[in-house]
């Protein structure tokens, strides 16, 4: 534990915030409006509320917490299609457990258990491959979820399993990659981010190459970060000084984890078994090119959405949910009128009240939700047009 | 005997009475068991002597496995329901359990069980003193659910309340938080870490007692089981009204634990604990107490982990070992582990 107290020590804490205030405030001399910084990734969003990031900052500075919690923008209907696999006799489902609770449109995975379905949380796909291995008789679906960070490990066991010849054992593919959704993103033209913390698990895996077009097209600054709260603040202070120098480079704050050129084998892994769709539904963000993968075509048997029919139908997200705009940072969380009204972390309409990672679920849980209420209150009736 | 319990256990019959005689009975022998009425019976005059009110609880157990490092399934039916009882400030005399036993079940298992709830009594000064056995068909339950509820008596000026918390009292805690969550998540063996984590599992009255005895004026008592620290404090804050404010670098939280809940993306605060207490206390009575806790084996590792101050709206409210502040909310629903 004691690598891990380094970066939580309070200290280095406050040089880096009297950094960060120091620089802002240089920034803000020759600007107006505040300076819109996303973090991509759920990690940093779970760090940022856990060590109460944000009061650390200046007023300057509004966080942005992006769409890189892949259960939150797993569509309704994609969730809808796995509680089919699950509830097929045959089938023993397999799941990460923050996949339980996302609503599909009628019921979620949790609320399938109960009815009897066959669903089990797992900590590693590797953990599915050994319960094909024990139950021959039955169909061992992987409820595969995540972006590069989980992608090699889901690889290597499908590579597994064609080893060893296991024909009972499938994945329900829901991969998506980082950089087609980044690029959606900066592609919106309500977009004002001015810069981004990049995710570096997923780094760790791809490397830098695939975020160079965030400096190069768009001319924003983008530095990778670890999920430590001193990785974070370091990093913030990092994209001000982009900022404050004119610079959009890719920079790497996660050098004692991120590779230059990430991780061969596990791009290679990657490479062999995926193929990206052409275009891939987020909830919250609508249709992205090339964001998601799929099972390539030498791997087909172990793609249980070719060996079992699936419903495939599409469900849009509930009206009213904002959570669109709360992702590309047009409104904070709080300022969707749903918001702690008819969506609730017990019962989550939006894709970010959904996991723990997501911005709405981390308002409503670590701030004083009461006090948001009256915020947006007041707010609606200083601008009754505002929606 | 055969060797595993079968439906003619649960029937009344000839064998559930020779399941009663060779196992319950001997095992828990006692004078009241020993009179085999429908009913236990006490002499009130006796009770009255100890002190002026009842204390009355029921809990359930169920856990999956039966026996993990630093406990089983029968010395958590007594604890639990023990510990309850001593954070009222009650001296617990006389527990019942039922049995609910899924058929198929080694009787070998259910006498270790039965064993060590009999071992844990004798720890806890109680007496088991009524009984019930039920089998279910295979299927209908998972191998053994246990229900006991206990008797104690409340001592004359002895009043604790969870009411009663005032702003600038101190929170104290008699030691590491999350040790019986840890153990059970590492004793499903899906994890298969390194280090083994024993439960807290442990009856409290001993230390309880010798807290009251040094500080009558203890204003507020919880065991924090299911739910963890945060659910007693934010219990706590709600009644009184009051903020409970707590340090995390404060907080013990043994390495190993931490280590898991790091890889899982578990928070200890919200880890379930078995021999683990909360109490509020006016300051001037702290340092004094928490000698007396750090004292006795149940609370060696007791800290004082925060304060208690005025709120405009009541919570709980966590300063970070970085510096800053989170509010600390309940939790929805099970905690469960985080992919990335």
């Amino acid at each position: 534990m004691k690598y891990v107290d380094e970066f939580r020590d309070p200290d280095k804490a406050r040089k880096a915030q009297q950094q960060i205030h120091r620089l802002a405030e240089r920034i803000m001399q020759c600007r107006s409006g505040p300076l819109l910084l996303m973090e991509f990734c759920g990690g940093h969003t779970h760090t940022i509320f856990r060590y109460g990031i944000e009061q650390l900052l200046p007023e300057a500075i509004e966080l942005v917490h992006g769409p890189g919690c892949p259960v939150c923008v797993l569509p309704r209907g994609r969730v809808d299609d796995a509680l089919a696999l699950a509830q097929r006799p045959e089938v023993i489902f397999t799941t990460f457990g923050d996949a339980m609770r996302v609503p599909g449109s009628r019921q979620s995975l949790l609320q399938a258990k109960t009815d009897g379905a066959d669903i089990r949380m797992l900590y590693s796909p590797l953990d599915a491959l050994k319960l094909a291995r024990e139950n021959p008789q039955r169909e061992v679906i992987f409820f595969a979820l995540g972006f590069e960070t989980t992608m090699p490990s889901t690889a290597l066991t499908v590579l597994q399993a064609e080893r060893e010849g296991i024909e009972n054992f499938s994945l329900f593919c829901n991969h998506i990659t980082t950089a087609p959704t980044i690029e959606a993103i900066l592609n919106d033209p309500d977009m004002k981010l001015d810069g981004f913390l990049a995710p570096g698990h997923v780094s760790m895996v791809i490397g830098e190459a695939p975020f160079a077009f965030v400096a190069e097209r768009f001319a924003k600054p983008l530095v990778i970060t670890g999920f430590e709260p001193l990785d974070i603040l370091q990093s913030l202070a990092m994209l001000l000084q982009q900022i404050l120098e004119g610079r959009s480079e890719v920079e790497n704050q996660y050098r004692r984890v991120v590779q230059k050129q990430g991780n061969h084998p596990g791009q290679q892994a990657m490479a062999k078994v995926f193929q990206r769709n052409d275009r891939t539904e987020l909830r919250g963000l609508g249709s992205i090119d090339h964001s998601g993968v799929r099972i390539s075509d030498p791997y087909a048997r172990f793609d249980a959405e070719r060996k079992f029919p699936l419903p495939g139908v599409t469900v849009s997200d509930p009206a009213g949910c904002r959570c669109g705009d709360v992702l590309k940072g047009l409104i904070r969380p709080w300022q969707c009128p749903k918001f702690a009204e008819s969506c609730t972390p017990q019962q989550p309409l939006g894709a970010l009240m959904v996991s723990s990672e997501g911005a709405c679920a981390a308002y409503h849980q670590y701030a004083d939700v009461q006090t948001l209420k009256i915020k947006r209150q007041q707010a609606s009736v200083a601008d009754p047009g505002a929606h | 005997m055969s060797d595993i319990i079968t439906l003619a256990h649960g029937s009344g019959g000839k064998a559930m009475d020779e399941l009663i005689r060779s196992l319950f009975l001997t095992t828990f022998a006692n004078p009241q068991l020993a009179q085999m009425e429908d009913q236990a019976r006490f002499d009130l005059a006796t009770l009255q002597q100890q002190g002026d009110r009842l204390a009355f609880t029921t809990d359930s157990y169920v856990v999956d496995p039966l026996f993990f490092p630093g406990g089983d399934i029968g010395k958590l039916a007594v604890t639990g329901t023990v510990n309850d009882l001593a954070v009222g400030g009650a001296r617990p005399l006389y527990l019942s359990c039922g049995f609910i036993i899924e058929e198929g079940l080694p009787i070998a298992t259910l006498k270790a069980v039965v064993e060590s709830m009999q071992a844990t009594a004798r720890e806890a000064d109680v007496v088991i003193v009524t009984g019930d056995t039920k089998v279910v068909p295979r299927g209908g339950c998972d191998k053994l659910f246990i229900n006991t509820a206990g008797v104690g008596v409340i001592a004359a000026g002895i009043d604790l309340s969870i009411q009663t918390a005032r702003p600038g009292d101190l929170i104290l805690l008699n030691g590491y938080l999350g040790d019986h969550g840890a153990a059970i998540v590492d004793a499903r063996g899906d994890l298969a870490l390194q280090n083994t984590i024993a439960s807290d599992c442990q009856p409290l009255q001993g230390l309880v007692n010798s807290m009251l005895e040094c500080c009558p004026q203890i204003r507020c008592m919880r065991d924090a089981t299911r739910g963890g620290l945060a659910t007693v404090l934010y219990e706590f804050a709600q009644a009184s009204a009051c903020t409970m404010e707590v340090e995390e670098s404060r907080l013990p939280v043994r390495d190993e634990v931490r280590g898991m809940c790091e890889i899982l993306g578990l928070d200890p605060l919200y880890l379930a604990n078995e021999g683990k207490l909360v109490a509020v206390v006016p300051e001037a009575a702290a340092t004094e107490l928490l000698q007396v806790m750090r004292a006795h084996p149940a609370g060696r590792h007791s800290a004082i982990i925060g304060r208690v101050s005025q709120a405009s709206r009541p919570g709980v409210l966590l300063t970070t070992g970085f510096g800053s502040q989170r509010l600390i909310d309940r939790l929805t629903g099970e905690q469960l582990p985080r992919i990335c």
